[in-house]
């Protein structure tokens, strides 16, 4: 939800169009200052994640500037095994897999039901609805953090569970907006023609668009899918039970508890760390227009 | 037939009542649910709590929780804790708004150009933004630990004690992480920016003999103003959120509470220690804050 309002301070802005390929320059003038910068900057970016994932696969990761180039020879999984030990890697990450599914699940089914809608059926009230919607979603959520786990945890008793810890993210905002936009671009002659025929709504919903709908799933999908997998307050605040942590919660337990008793806890807490960021990671590097287009376009054009 | 024509007189009065297709209120009804459920009624209950002494029973409880009006609020504003978390978001904006707005703005363009490995450079900088929190804090920690690399590499430059125990540096690291990992976003934003600036304008400069500095002071930045306005107006939304960093990064907004955030203490007064209505009360005048601040932004930087 943090992320739903600054996804919403996005919309507000002015609009831009998405980036377009670069004109190219002249010949000749090699962009030696730009290369610099640019690879000064990636070096900041990427240095601290090949940091990681080296310093994971040392037994006892070695602090020194030598510890960043280790001998190949000795590297070991050890960590891996240990944070296993600690925190059950296949039912942490079970946990987080079934609190993601559940927001995709609400996501791909309310969140295209919406944004279809509000795109492409007419009913009375349905601007007004959807500007309702928008400034809804500013409301930050550090205002709407406790009054949620009174609601969720006390008054409802859905602590420790996961359909608790599901609800607050249940359907991606975002997602309905990028639906919405999906949706607005398709001619409408298309469905007036199917209602001429004869076809019901919800016949048109089964037939024509759901078949149609594909791509802005794609999308949809991987910018939803971040949200809760990377989650850490939630969760955080309304599982008690070790068997539903998700496994930021657990890796994050682990670091402000567990560790401060070890001597060097940095080698088991960095393969937690890479166990946690990889999916994404990898997701990111198959589908990175897909992530950057979306993120930036619909945020940008609301 | 005698039915069947009242029936569809009544049908398009329905219609012009409701509009063409009226499945769409059953079709938009369940996010509808969801924003009241999730953001609406939360927003009224927190408001409601804050104006009481609230606490936690068991579901189902008779208890008494009295009115205090706006002691709770007194209360906030008098709080120790509370200044130094607003003065903790105030060294994050100085910090985080600067250095991202420069850095994002020098990155981009020179992003905006055939440039050998493009596509490698903008997922780089990207990969941050989108790795989860718990992750990042955690290579953070490995970095700035005590005997860690950056404390080998400064050598005798480095703090005693060690950056993330220190008083004066755990929030400016804070600032840093937060700064360093949201870059990403915003070197694509301003990249998508720089591509509604006329070109003309970077023609006429030149013809004007200005130097390339001399055009990226006099046209780009000026340019680039809609997305310096968001780059600020998010920095205070997230400056107000962040809750991960200074529970993980600085161990409970330590040392000694110097890196407490408006969040943790909310966390920590209205969760640990069971004083909801206290913690809707910091909740609601940061949400005021951060609504006039913004305000503020946008009205300085869209005057002319």
């Amino acid at each position: 939800m943090a992320s739903a309002t600054t996804e919403m301070a996005v919309a507000r802005a002015d609009p831009v169009e998405t980036a377009r390929p670069p004109e190219h320059r002249k010949k000749g003038s090699v962009p030696w200052v730009r290369l610099i910068a640019l690879l000064i900057g990636a070096l900041v970016f990427v240095f601290p994640f090949y940091y990681m994932v080296v310093s994971a696969l040392q037994r006892n990761p070695n602090p020194n500037i030598s510890g960043a180039f280790p001998n190949p020879a000795s590297l070991s999984l050890d960590n891996f095994v240990a944070i296993n030990s600690a925190i059950n890697l296949a039912r942490t990450l079970l946990n987080s897999g079934l609190f993601t599914g559940g927001v995709l699940l609400g996501t791909l089914v309310f969140g295209g039901l919406a944004g279809y809608a509000l795109a492409q059926l007419h009913f009375r009230g349905r601007q007004g609805l959807f500007y309702t919607l928008i400034l809804l979603l500013v409301l930050p959520f550090q205002l709407l953090m406790i009054p949620l786990y009174v609601l969720i945890a006390r008054n409802f008793g859905l602590g420790d569970t996961l359909l608790g810890m599901i609800l607050p993210f249940a359907i991606n905002p975002t997602a309905v907006f990028i639906f919405r936009q999906f949706f607005l671009q398709l001619p409408s002659e298309m469905f007036e023609a199917a209602r001429i025929d004869g076809a019901s709504e919800l016949a048109i919903l089964v037939r024509v668009v759901a078949p149609l709908t594909r791509p802005a799933i794609l999308t949809a999908m991987l910018i939803t899918f971040i949200g809760p997998w990377n989650e850490f307050l939630w969760p955080f605040l309304i599982t008690k039970r070790l068997e539903l942590e998700p496994l930021a919660v657990a890796l994050a337990n682990y670091i402000s508890t567990v560790a401060q008793r070890a001597a060097n806890p940095y080698g088991t807490i960095l393969a937690g760390a890479v166990v946690l960021a990889v999916p994404v990671v990898v997701l990111f590097l198959f589908f990175q227009r897909q992530f950057v287009e979306s993120s930036i376009g619909s945020g940008v054009k609301g | 037939m005698a039915t069947a024509a009242p029936a569809r007189a009544s049908r398009s009065r329905l219609r012009r009542l409701l509009g063409e297709q009226p499945i769409g209120y059953l079709f938009a009804a369940p996010f509808v649910l969801f924003l009241v459920g999730i953001y609406a009624y939360p927003f009224f209950y927190a408001i409601y709590m804050s104006f009481f002494d609230y606490f936690f029973s068991a579901p189902g409880a008779e208890v008494v929780r009295p009115f205090v009006g706006l002691a709770n609020y007194a209360r906030v504003l008098q709080d120790p804790l509370f200044h130094l978390a607003i003065r903790n978001v105030v060294i994050f904006l100085v910090i985080n708004v600067p250095l991202t707005v420069a850095i994002s703005m020098v990155l981009a363009t020179a992003l905006n150009a055939a440039i050998p490995l493009r596509t490698f450079f903008r997922a780089a900088y990207y990969i941050p933004y989108i790795t989860a929190s718990v992750a990042a804090v955690g290579i953070w920690l490995w970095l700035f630990s005590g005997f860690g690399l950056v404390d080998k590499i400064l050598g005798p430059l480095a703090p005693n004690p060690s950056f993330l125990i220190n008083g004066l540096w755990a929030m400016p690291i804070i600032a840093l992480y937060v700064t360093w990992k949201g870059l990403g976003f915003y070197v694509l934003l301003y990249l998508a920016a720089l591509q509604t600036i006329p070109k003309e304008l970077y023609e006429a400069s030149k013809v004007d003999g200005a130097s390339p500095v001399a055009s990226f002071f006099a046209v780009t930045v000026p340019g680039l103003r809609p997305a310096t306005l968001l780059v600020v107006i998010t920095a205070v939304i997230t400056g107000a959120n962040f809750f991960t960093e200074p529970y993980l990064l600085t161990g409970g907004g330590g040392p000694d509470n110097q890196s407490v955030s408006p969040v943790f203490l909310i966390y920590r007064f209205g969760i640990e220690q069971n004083h909801p209505g206290y913690a809707a009360a910091i909740g609601l005048l940061l949400a005021i804050g951060v609504l006039i601040i913004s305000g503020i932004n946008r009205f300085i930087l869209e005057r002319d």
